[in-house]
């Protein structure tokens, strides 16, 4: 008898999983069906109404600037409340889709787009850059979030997402270290930024402090500002763009990467680079122990209130010098596309980027230029800080067209499963400047192909 | 054995009465009796079947299938687990996964074997009530903690590399996580760490039933402490030994967290395990017809390890 009630459990139990599988039968996930949403011209402004609203927002843990403008604008539209839940970037990134199908905010920050698109899980923006002007900004400003409705490539087509600042990246340094190896100015050449190097490690300072441990290899901020100060930004774009044909092994970028190698070799970067996390180089540079680190302008704030007066910040400049080109990309909150409340969240993205306040509270909080038309008004920042470096080195890659989105933002995968692991074995010594650009290059396109 | 043990879990003691007097009628009774029995289990089979079988069904299933999490998924047949023979980035996580079975079956069984007698030896001092305390700490960390802990420790200017180049080693100095050569047995360092408490402790218990006679027996023969060991303590504990190996193996196939938390997979995948890869296949390549393949690979691949263990280690009677 026991040995039939054996049977009969794994019979059971068999049964289970065979019902289970019939019952899933016919493959998971939607139909694939085109969105017909293709953010039809509005007549009047949207407005968030004088009944009560709760806003339902998903913002990025660390980041206080989204926290601080929700606050704002509920102090002025007193009938919006907000209901906010908040996530490490990374956990965003792994969940936006399936948040954004199953239970879809009002407003998120925002991974790279083109994914969420492609399963039409983003309100198309359109409507609402129309009625509220947005399309009158600096078109780089909204480029990267740009997406024909339903796929394709990035940077044309319907609005998808807004930004609530737009950062820039570049070089910071501190300025006692800077002085002490005779750096008096911000070096205009790369022949000029290299010397420097070259007199850090005489001096005994570490050049640069970077991290490239874990998933996320940070040597791709140096890399892609050289790729910068070696060609144009275009093509580099194009490529995070997925425009047909768009290659990341050009013989610019090559040169880029022999540069960086050449860095690698000559010690410029701390020994143990690889197993350096974000977190363990900022605290390193806080500690003044780095002349240099590559780095975005989302760190200003805290920079000039850790080591006030005691850092600055430039562009990489172009290996002849002249025009610059950086990795500046919007800080990107989308609206889902079954959101409840999608009108009142497109009035505060629209607030945010015209409301003088919410720009001063961009730049005070974020570190970041605000969004907006080019002659909107500036918020005024202290000289001397670190910020009104930032904000300046802003302005003039907006003027040389110089913006380009993160070579990490590629695709959603490119980051931790390409970028990182060969940027790890190129410092490590066992990849080349052509194999790492080559190797990426073809995880790209079975990406990119899929 | 088994059939009083069934009976006395499964049927209440009338129903087996009966059973053992074999008429026929109480055997609709019986029957009935059954039912009630499948009515207690009836919850627990419930939970089982929703968050076991199906999801273990559903990965099946998905792994045909070419999917995104989302969006429309056509049928491809097995042509992601051709992927995961063919792509060497797939199949060098199941290299690495063998890798770190040294470490962390081979180095806790080994070493908790020798620890074990050596405290069953100090039984009673109070030493050995210290030493079990401290061995079994890490199995009550949580394994996130430790990860971060030990990554402190092996890092470029970590405690580790401090007392290395106290003693005059300065040369072999290195960021242990972040090194291509050295990485993958520094997790392994890790693992082995966190088994060893657990292997020592099952192990000590396996040594608390052996007759004490065998011992003195043994000594009347002659026999020192070494062929003590190797006579009596080992082939005594093949159980134990068994239960060790079967978790220490799963531990290292299906290893996850500590690898997570050490190198996310880094640098260059040269610590990407199985577990770590269908994360990433999943979540961040939005492959989730590769990641469920991988799994079922590595399920099959789990099975295959562990049963022959189970059967080598079983208690011929």
């Amino acid at each position: 008898m026991p040995r039939r009630t054996s049977h009969r459990g794994s019979l059971a139990g068999a049964a289970l999983l065979a019902a289970a599988l019939l019952a899933a039968c016919g493959g998971p996930g939607g139909t694939g069906v085109q969105s017909t949403d293709t953010g039809a011209a509005l007549t009047e402004k949207p407005t968030c109404g004088t009944q009560p609203v709760t806003l339902r927002a998903y913002f990025e843990t660390g980041f206080p600037l989204p926290k601080a403008l929700s606050d704002e604008f509920s102090k002025q539209f007193p009938n919006v409340k907000w209901d906010i839940r908040e996530d490490q970037f990374a956990v965003i990134t792994q969940n936006a889709p399936r948040v954004l199908a199953d239970d879809p905010p009002d407003l998120m920050r925002l991974p790279q787009v083109s994914e969420l698109v492609k399963n039409n899980l983003l309100k198309n923006l359109d409507g609402y850059a129309g009625v509220f002007g947005w399309d009158k900004w600096p078109a780089s400003q909204l480029e990267q979030l740009r997406m024909k409705p339903g796929g394709g490539a990035r940077g044309e087509g319907s609005l998808f997402a807004m930004g609530l600042n737009f950062s820039v990246t570049g070089v910071f340094y501190n300025k006692t270290l800077a002085e002490r190896v005779g750096m008096t100015a911000a070096p205009t050449t790369l022949a000029e930024f290299d010397g420097v190097l070259a007199k850090a490690q005489q001096a005994g300072v570490t050049p640069i402090t970077v991290f490239n441990g874990g998933a996320t290899g940070g040597l791709a901020f140096p890399l892609q500002n050289l790729m910068a100060a070696y060609g144009d930004p275009k093509p580099v774009n194009d490529w995070i763009y997925q425009k047909p044909g768009a290659t990341i092994d050009t013989p610019s970028n090559v040169k880029a990467a022999g540069h960086l190698q050449g860095w690698i070799k000559s010690g410029y970067f701390a020994k143990d680079a690889n197993a350096m996390d974000y977190a363990k180089m900022m605290s390193e540079f806080l500690a003044g122990n780095g002349l240099f680190m590559f780095n975005g302008d989302w760190e200003s704030g805290n920079l000039d209130k850790k080591m006030p007066g005691e850092v600055g910040f430039f562009p990489l400049p172009a290996e002849k010098g002249g025009k610059v080109a950086a990795m500046s990309a919007p800080l990107t909150f989308g609206i889902g596309a079954k959101a409840k409340n999608a009108d009142c969240a497109a009035v505060f993205l629209d607030w945010v980027a015209t409301n003088e306040t919410a720009r001063r509270i961009a730049v005070e909080v974020g570190g970041s230029h605000p969004m907006g038309a080019a002659d909107a008004k500036m918020p005024a920042v202290a000289q001397g800080t670190v910020t009104a470096e930032t904000l300046a080195a802003g302005e003039r890659i907006s003027k040389d067209n110089g913006a380009m989105d993160f070579i990490a933002n590629a695709t959603g995968a490119i980051y931790a499963k390409s970028w990182t692991p060969q940027l790890q074995k190129l410092f490590a010594g066992e990849q080349s400047p052509e194999g790492l650009l080559k190797a990426v290059q073809s995880d790209y396109q079975t990406q990119v192909g899929s | 054995m088994t059939q009083r043990m069934a009976g006395g879990v499964l049927t209440p003691p009338a129903a087996r009465s009966e059973v053992l007097t074999k008429t026929a009628k109480p055997r609709v009774r019986r029957r009935g009796k059954a039912w009630v029995a499948w009515l207690f289990v009836a919850p627990a089979i419930t939970a089982y079947a929703l968050f076991v079988l199906l999801p273990m069904g559903r990965t099946v299933q998905y792994s045909f299938y070419e999917w995104d999490g989302i969006g429309a998924s056509p049928w491809v047949g097995f042509d992601n687990y051709v992927k995961v023979f063919t792509d060497p980035e797939l199949s060098g996580t199941i290299v690495n996964a063998f890798e770190l079975i040294v470490f962390f079956s081979g180095v806790p069984v080994l070493l908790g074997l020798a620890i074990a007698a050596t405290i069953r030896r100090i039984a009673t001092s109070r030493l050995a009530a210290v030493a079990r305390t401290v061995l079994f700490i890490p199995q009550v960390i949580p394994l996130v903690a430790a990860g971060i802990a030990w990554s402190w420790l092996l890092s470029g200017n970590g405690l580790v590399n401090q007392v290395l180049s106290a003693v005059g080693l300065g040369g072999v100095t290195r960021a242990w996580l972040g090194d291509f050569g050295t990485a993958l047995p520094a997790v392994g360092v890790i693992g082995a760490w966190v088994l060893l408490g657990l292997c020592t402790l099952l192990l000590l218990a396996g040594m608390s039933k052996i007759d004490p006679a065998l011992y003195e027996a043994a000594r009347i023969d002659g026999a020192g402490p070494l062929r003590e060991f190797f006579s009596i303590t080992v082939p005594s504990l093949r159980q134990e030994i068994g239960v060790c190996v079967t978790v220490t193996v799963i531990a290292a196939l299906a290893s996850f967290d500590i690898v997570y938390i050490a190198t996310q997979g880094g640098p260059g995948n040269t610590t990407m395990v199985p577990g770590l890869e269908i994360y990433y296949q999943a979540f961040v390549e939005r492959q989730v017809g590769v990641a469920s393949a991988l799994a079922v690979v590595l399920v099959v691949l789990v099975l295959v390890c562990v049963l022959p263990i189970q059967r080598l280690t079983k208690e011929e009677s």
